[in-house]
C-alpha cells in the first residue's frame, strides 16, 4: 500500500453523499468513502449502479442532494476552483471537437483548467500516449482508440494530482489497453491518485490497490484488493488422472470431490486461508483407491467470482 | 479570476469562426447588399426622405442592427449549444471556471464576431450611400451593448435548446419579426397611431432608434429611454443566466 496513505489527508473524502434526481430516482444513497493519496482505486459495479453519478458529483457535473465531498481537503462546492484544478477526468463517452486538431484540443483543456501555455508538457503527454505523430490531425480523422487517447491527453494536460478514468477501456483494443496501463503506472509512480470505474473486473484485478463495489447507489464494500481476494477468494484444485473414471467412488465423493472433464479430472474447492485445507487427506484417499495422478493445478477465484457472489448476496 | 480559461474559450470560439470566416462574412454582406438594392434603390427611389435623411441612408442603422441581433443570437447560441451537442460540455462543467467567467468568454466571443460583422456591413453600406455618423461614441456604445445583450439572450437559447430546431426557433419566430417590425426599414412615426403604441412594446424599437440617433440625430424615442431599455434587456438576460447557473438548468443534473 502507498506510503502516504496513513499520514496524508485523503485525496477524496465523501461523507453522507446522496443524489436524488428530479424524477425521484435515488442514484446515490449515503455514500461514505475515502480515497487515499497516490493509490489506484477501482470502483466496480454493474451498469446503472451509480459509478458515473458518483464521479460526476466529485468532478462538478452532478449536484449532490446531501452530504459533503472534500478533494485534497477542499469542499467541491464552495472551493471548486481548488478541487477542480486538481482533477483530470476521462469520460466514458468518446467526445471531442471533431474539427479541432489533437494539439489544439489538448492545449485548450490546459488553458481551461487555468494553466499557462506549456508546449513541452503537451508534447510529453502526446508522446507518452503515442499521439505525437497525430498532433496536427483533426479529431474527426482519428480511430476510436486514438480518440480515447486524446481524451486521456486532455485530462492530463493540466497535470492533475487526481485522475478519474470512467470505463477507460470500454471498446478499446489490446494495444491501447496496454499503453493506457503503462501511462497509469507511470502516473502512479509520480504520485497521482487514480480512480477508475469499470465493469471489467480484470482491470481492477490487474491495476487497483483497493476496490470499492457499488450496487444500486450504495457502496457495499471497500477493501484492499489482495485482502479482498484472500478473504473472500476460494481456490479450486484440479487433479488430472492418468485414466478416466466412470463414476466417483463414495469415499472420494464424501470428501467433496467432483468428477469433470469426461472423468479425467477431479475438482475440489477449498478455502486457501484455512489452517486445514483437506488437500493432504484428499491426495492420500485418491492413492488408496489406486488412481494415478497425472497433474495437479490450483486456481484462485477471480474478482469476478467474488463480485458476482457479492451482488448475488445483495439481491 | 481564471484568465487562462477565459482566454482558452474565447480564442477557441474565435478560431472556430475563423475556420469558416468567408461564409461568415460573405453571406451577411451579400444579403445586406441585396437589402440596399431592393429597399434602398428600388423602393427608396420612390421615398424621398425620412425625417430629413435619404431613405437609403435611413435604413443603414436598421440593417446593421438587424445583422447585429441575428449574428449575436446565432453565434452565442451555437457557441454553447455545440459543446452540449458534441458532449464536450463536460470539460467546461468540470473546469475551475466560474459562471461569470464562462459567460464572459462565450458571450465575449459571440459579441466580438457580431461587432466585426456589423463594422463590415457598415463599410459595405458606405459603398452605397453617403453615410454620416453624428455621435460615433454613442454608435459604438449602442453597438456593443446590443451585441452583448443579444449574445446573452443567445447564450440562454443555446442552453435551453436540446436540438437544432429549437436553436432556430426563437430567432426565426420571435426575434426576426420583432426586428422587422422594430423600425429597421421605417420610422415608427410612419405607422398609424395605435400601431405606434403597440410598437413601443417591441424592444427592438429602442435599439434601432438609439442606434439611428447616433448616426443622424433623429430618433423615434428619447435617446435616454433607448439606452435605459437596452440596459434593462441586458439586466434581464443576466438575471436569467444567473438563475440558470444557480439551478444548473439543463447544464448540471
Amino acid at each position: 500500500m502507498n506510503m502516504h496513505a496513513t499520514t496524508a489527508s485523503p485525496a477524496v473524502a465523501i461523507t453522507g453523499l446522496d443524489k436524488t434526481y428530479d424524477t425521484g430516482f435515488s442514484a446515490l444513497k449515503n455514500i461514505n468513502l475515502e480515497i487515499r493519496p497516490g493509490e489506484i482505486f477501482a470502483l466496480l459495479g454493474p451498469n446503472g449502479a451509480g459509478k458515473t453519478t458518483l464521479i460526476g458529483t466529485i468532478c462538478g457535473m452532478v449536484r449532490p442532494t446531501a452530504g459533503q465531498i472534500l478533494v485534497g481537503g477542499y469542499d467541491v462546492i464552495t472551493q471548486f476552483r481548488k478541487t477542480r484544478a486538481m482533477i483530470g477526468l476521462v469520460p466514458q463517452e468518446l467526445t471531442g471537437d471533431r474539427f479541432e486538431t489533437v494539439w489544439a484540443t489538448v492545449s485548450f483543456t490546459r488553458g481551461l483548467f487555468g494553466k499557462p501555455r506549456n508546449d513541452a508538457i503537451i508534447e510529453k503527454i502526446l508522446r507518452d500516449l503515442s499521439l505525437w505523430d497525430k498532433r496536427n490531425d483533426k479529431l474527426i480523422t482519428l480511430s476510436g482508440g486514438m480518440k480515447r487517447r486524446v481524451l486521456i491527453a486532455k485530462a492530463l494536460s493540466h497535470e492533475p494530482s487526481i485522475l478519474f478514468l470512467d470505463e477507460p477501456t470500454a471498446g478499446v483494443d489490446v494495444e491501447l489497453r496496454r499503453d493506457m496501463w503503462n501511462v497509469v503506472r507511470e502516473l502512479r509512480e509520480q504520485g497521482v491518485t487514480i480512480i477508475l470505474t469499470t465493469h471489467y473486473i480484470e482491470e481492477a484485478e490487474e491495476m487497483a490497490d483497493r476496490i470499492g463495489v457499488i450496487s444500486r447507489g450504495e457502496i457495499i464494500l471497500v477493501e484492499d484488493k489482495i485482502e479482498l481476494m484472500s478473504k473472500l477468494g476460494k481456490k479450486d484444485l484440479a487433479i488430472q488422472l492418468q485414466e478416466p473414471l466412470k463414476a466417483l467412488p463414495p469415499s472420494l465423493e464424501a470428501l467433496g470431490l467432483k468428477l469433470s472433464d469426461g472423468g479425467e479430472e477431479l475438482r475440489f474447492s477449498y478455502d486457501s486461508q484455512s489452517d486445514r485445507t483437506g488437500i493432504a487427506t484428499l491426495i492420500a484417499a485418491i492413492s488408496e483407491e489406486g488412481y494415478r495422478i497425472k497433474d495437479v493445478s490450483t486456481h484462485q477465484s477471480s474478482l469476478e467470482d467474488i463480485f458476482i457472489g457479492l451482488l448475488r448476496e445483495r439481491t | 479570476m481564471n484568465l487562462y480559461a477565459i482566454k482558452a474559450i474565447y480564442t477557441f470560439e474565435m478560431a472556430r469562426w475563423w475556420r469558416t470566416v468567408m461564409q461568415s462574412i460573405i453571406s451577411p454582406v451579400v444579403s445586406t447588399s441585396l437589402y440596399f438594392v431592393v429597399f434602398g434603390a428600388a423602393i427608396g427611389s420612390r421615398i424621398e426622405s425620412v425625417e430629413g435623411v435619404s431613405y437609403a441612408a435611413f435604413i443603414v442603422p436598421g440593417l446593421i442592427m438587424l445583422s447585429l441581433l441575428q449574428q449575436s443570437l446565432s453565434n452565442a447560441s451555437f457557441g454553447i449549444y455545440f459543446p452540449k451537442f458534441a458532449g464536450t460540455v463536460y470539460e467546461i462543467l468540470t473546469a475551475p471556471i466560474s459562471h461569470v467567467e464562462t459567460v464572459i468568454a462565450f458571450v465575449g466571443a459571440a459579441a466580438t464576431k457580431s461587432i466585426i460583422l456589423a463594422l463590415i456591413i457598415l463599410a459595405t453600406a458606405a459603398l452605397f450611400v453617403d453615410l454620416q455618423i453624428q455621435h460615433p461614441v454613442w454608435m459604438v456604445v449602442f453597438m456593443v451593448l446590443t451585441a452583448l445583450t443579444f449574445s446573452l439572450i443567445g447564450f440562454i437559447i443555446g442552453i435551453w435548446a436540446d436540438g437544432f430546431e429549437k436553436l432556430q426557433l426563437i430567432p426565426l419566430l420571435i426575434v426576426t419579426p420583432l426586428a422587422f417590425l422594430g423600425g429597421t426599414f421605417y420610422s415608427i412615426s410612419m405607422l398609424p397611431e395605435t400601431w405606434q403604441t403597440i410598437a413601443l412594446f417591441n424592444p427592438v424599437v429602442y435599439l434601432v432608434s438609439g442606434f439611428r440617433w447616433s448616426f443622424y440625430g433623429v430618433a423615434d424615442v428619447d435617446i435616454a429611454i433607448s439606452l435605459g431599455m437596452t440596459l434593462f434587456f441586458m439586466a434581464a438576460a443576466l438575471a436569467i443566466i444567473t438563475w440558470i447557473f444557480k439551478t444548473g438548468y439543463k447544464l448540471r443534473s
